[in-house]
């Protein structure tokens, strides 16, 4: 069987599996199948109105992907994505409502704020981990709780003892009519192209460039990147800085896009911590993270519908959701029987 | 006479690749018998089909005469085959005896019987003369005395035949010796051994027969007596070898390389380089003998600015150089192979090319503007790994990781001297390799000095020392004891200089002569 071969096969088979077994799980509960599996299309591609939802629900997961990515790529497991995310998101939230300026400043600026704010959250576990050799996961988690409350009381105080904060400012919005007029009002937003360009430039700065190698270089390695004559700690920081803007960005879309403010948060949104699987799903490259946004985002959207459309509960409709995940996650298994497989036939020719 | 062991026309394919082809061995009864081959000969495969790790394609094994058919490690076990691993196979936080019983516990009413079993490794510990301390924990006993845990784990279950896997590879001069006596001990006590090595020296002081193997092919069996080291290299290798590296008089000029009584500590913060002196000059070799621990590790992390100096200056052409970056030094002309290629000298993960870029990334032609251009990066790749014959499966895009070592160090080193430094410091260079590479990185070495290069030989083979300086430094406890000339001295004075003995009847501290 040729590599390329496998190489199609092994995600198709995956999903397949992923879906005959939630389908018993689902027969099993005494739900149907093949009604939870039309609403779980439904959701995704039943009109324009949905695919814009479900391509809204993509975008952060992109983000949140490449965030951490970006830092197994580096040698570091961020953990703190939800966190940094968070933070991004009210930065850019900040700035969208506060200032009266031209769109083409004005939305960069909301960006730049979420992308810097994500980084600020990330910088301080990457400067602890350089200097103190705190490990990066512990001291990330606990910052995710941090940004949590840190936010919660911040749109506090910004909004004047609200709920939430006032809506963003019409220049630094990311929605559009003509996204609106298109797919029937879905909340879709040019955020999409903004994750394109985020995957290019995660790609272009590990693979194109001088500080890609050496952050590469110090991630698999750190001491022949030392004899190299590199700075290590520099290296550390400066990933999780790259990582947390990535994840910051994540939450402007969330702030100029989906729901153009920020709500007090009763817990995670999750996002963060969903772009570790999405990260795992895509190998770690940057065009495997967005294939697996688009997969998870999907699903995510999809299953939405199928309690209304087919009373399949949510509970249900997450185990049925994890398990495709979890095939996709061990396409190993996969491919080596496919390669045995292979094998076989080769030797009964 | 009658064989404990035959493995007869022995052949085993991976997909395409034949590791052994019609390979025959007999072990008989009572005798060290030695396996000998370069790096990838196929000696690791033949091994792991006797201990019934992978399946032969054809030939027929004997135990005691009968045909067996070894198919997993627990048939080996039975038969009576105990392995001892190169690396070694032990729980660091587990006891001794904890790490001789698992995988076969012996249990007393469902709960383990550590007791017994300890008593019963300590008896074997002692009949043997291991001196192993059975309720001793793993993490904190040596490597030789880890390595005598792993005979004791063969033991313990009952083996007849042991096989030792390249036993000597991490051990020191004196762990080797006590190995060697072990295993004289154990040929006494009625066992057989087969010992795997590429080490001629080794062989001829302690196996009664060598078979050889090259290339996956079965050479033949030699009896130890009636040959000789240079017959068994060529044997081994398939050509003559040259042992001792001709090259011609020194001719040394300008001192490149002046360190004064430099002092570095490791860290613990205990002084581990203490007031030391030494010089080097424009083409020469300096080689550095010594035991392992006597201060060479901090002495070139010192000198290639990875660890900080106390006091003390060093200069490289006049120049000082003390306590620069390590970019800053490597930029004023030091080139390093450092003594532990895989932690040290390359990403294993990256590809071998990008390997090779290690040190020149981020500087023109590779590096413009903050971007690289791989194209090139893989362009002096291809030119060093053709002239230094860097073996790989894909060229310039292997992974590291599976180069053989002699391969992945040829690229450190092809790496290093590419760059043209006017210092290079070899440290341990030839650290677990072959005959073939070894010869091929001394003459390199030796090249380097004839083009007025400066060279710091760091190495704790003597033979090494002796064979490729030409002046050798013996450090002791930090400082240099004594230098010498390999041509007027002998090894029996540098093992007493190495001991911290000095010749002309009193210790001299931070004395090098000049």
């Amino acid at each position: 069987m040729s590599k390329r071969l496998v190489n199609i096969l092994v995600p198709l088979i995956s999903i397949l599996l992923g879906l005959i077994i939630g389908a018993i799980v689902m027969a099993i509960s005494g739900f149907s199948p093949v009604e939870g599996y039309v609403a779980l299309w439904n959701g995704i591609f039943m009109d324009t109105y949905t695919m814009g939802e479900t391509v809204r629900q993509i975008t952060p997961y992109v983000f949140a992907g490449l965030a951490v990515a970006f830092a197994f790529r580096t040698g570091l497991f961020n953990i703190g994505v939800e966190g940094q995310l968070i933070m991004g998101w009210l930065a850019a939230a900040y700035v969208g409502f506060k200032f009266d300026l031209p769109t083409v400043i004005h939305l960069p600026l909301a960006l730049i704020a979420a992308a810097v704010a994500g980084a600020l959250w990330a910088f301080i576990p990457g400067l602890l981990k350089a200097k103190l050799q705190v490990h990066e996961v512990i001291v990330t988690i606990m910052m995710n709780y941090t940004a949590l409350h840190v936010a919660n009381s911040l749109i506090g105080t910004l909004s004047g003892g609200d709920e939430r904060t006032p809506k963003v400012q019409e220049t630094a919005s990311l929605r559009s009519s003509f996204f609106e007029s298109l797919t029937d009002y879905s909340r879709m937003h040019w955020g999409f192209v903004v994750a394109l360009i985020a995957v290019l430039v995660m790609w272009f700065i590990l693979e194109k460039t001088t500080r890609g190698y050496e952050l590469k270089a110090v991630g698999f390695n750190k001491h022949a990147s030392q004899y190299a004559g590199m700075n290590v700690n520099k290296n550390i920081i400066l990933a999780m800085v790259i990582s947390g803007a990535f994840a910051g960005l994540g939450g402007a879309m969330e702030a100029l896009g989906t729901f153009e403010n920020m709500s007090k948060l009763h817990g995670f949104t999750g996002i963060g911590f969903d772009g570790i699987a999405v990260a795992l799903l895509g190998a770690n490259q940057p065009f495997g993270v967005l294939l697996g946004a688009i997969l998870f985002g999907s699903l995510k959207n999809g299953g939405l519908n199928m309690p209304s459309e087919a009373g399949v509960p949510t509970e249900i409709v997450n185990i049925v959701i994890a398990l495709i995940i979890f095939f996709v996650a061990s396409g190993y298994i996969i491919r080596v029987v496919l390669e045995r497989f292979g094998k076989q036939r080769k030797e009964e020719k | 006479m009658e064989y404990v062991i035959e493995m007869l026309g022995i052949r085993k394919q991976f997909g395409d690749f034949v590791a052994n082809d019609n390979i025959t061995l007999q072990l008989k009864k009572g005798e060290i018998h030695a396996l000998l081959g370069e790096n990838g000969a196929g000696k690791s495969t033949l091994m792991n089909v006797l201990f019934g790790l992978y399946q032969p394609e054809a030939g027929t094994i004997r135990v005691h005469g009968k045909d067996v058919k070894i198919t997993d490690p627990n048939v080996a076990n039975k038969l009576g085959i105990g392995m001892v691993h190169q690396h070694f196979m032990l729980v660091e936080n587990f006891t001794v005896t904890e790490n001789i019983i698992l995988g076969s516990e012996p249990t007393k009413m469902g709960t383990i019987n550590i007791k017994d079993a300890s008593k019963r490794v300590q008896e074997l510990s002692e009949k043997y003369s291991l001196n192993v301390d059975a309720n001793a924990k793993i993490e904190d006993i040596s490597v030789g005395m880890q390595q005598r845990v792993e005979i004791l784990k063969t033991l313990y279950r009952g083996a007849e035949i042991l096989i030792f896997d390249e036993p000597t590879a991490s051990l020191t001069p004196q762990e080797i010796t006590e190995l060697i006596q072990i295993m004289k001990r154990l040929i006494e006590e009625g066992k057989s051994i087969i010992l795997i090595t590429h080490k001629l020296k080794e062989i001829m002081e302690v196996s009664d027969r060598v078979t050889v193997i090259r290339k996956g092919q079965g050479i033949g069996t030699v009896i130890t007596s009636e040959t000789n080291p240079t017959e068994l290299a060529e044997l081994m290798v398939g050509r003559q070898v040259v042992f001792k590296t001709e090259k011609k008089d020194p001719n040394p000029t300008d001192t490149v390389l002046q360190i004064e009584s430099l002092t570095v500590a490791d860290n613990r913060d205990v002084d581990k380089v203490k007031g030391l002196n030494l010089t080097v000059r424009a083409g020469e070799i300096v080689g550095i003998a010594g035991i392992d621990g006597n201060g060479q590790s901090e002495l070139i992390e010192a000198i290639t600015g990875l660890r900080k100096v106390k006091s003390g200056k060093i200069s490289l052409n006049g120049k000082d150089i003390t306590g620069l970056k390590p970019r800053k030094i490597t930029e004023s002309g030091v080139g390093h192979i450092p003594q532990d290629r895989h932690k040290h000298g390359l990403v294993l993960d990256f590809p071998i090319g990008h390997n090779i870029a290690l040190q020149t990334y981020y500087k023109a032609p590779i590096s413009k503007s903050g971007v690289i251009d791989y194209k090139k990066v893989n362009e002096i790749a291809r030119k060093i790994i053709e002239e230094y014959d860097v073996r790989s499966g894909e060229g310039e895009m292997s992974i590291a990781r599976s180069l053989s070592g002699g391969n992945q160090q040829k690229a450190i080193i092809g790496r290093e001297i590419n760059r043209n430094p006017d210092l290079l410091i070899a440290a341990l260079p030839t650290r677990g390799l072959d005959v073939g590479a070894i010869e091929f990185i001394h003459k390199r070495l030796i090249e380097q000095r004839d083009k007025g290069k400066a060279v710091l030989l760091i190495s704790f083979e003597l033979d090494e020392v002796m064979n490729v300086s030409d002046r050798i430094a013996v450090i002791h406890d930090g400082t240099i004891i004594d230098t010498v000339k390999p041509q007027e001295t002998t090894e029996q004075e540098l093992g007493l200089l190495m001991a911290g003995q000095s010749l002309h009847g009193k210790e001299k501290v931070g004395g090098e002569n000049e």
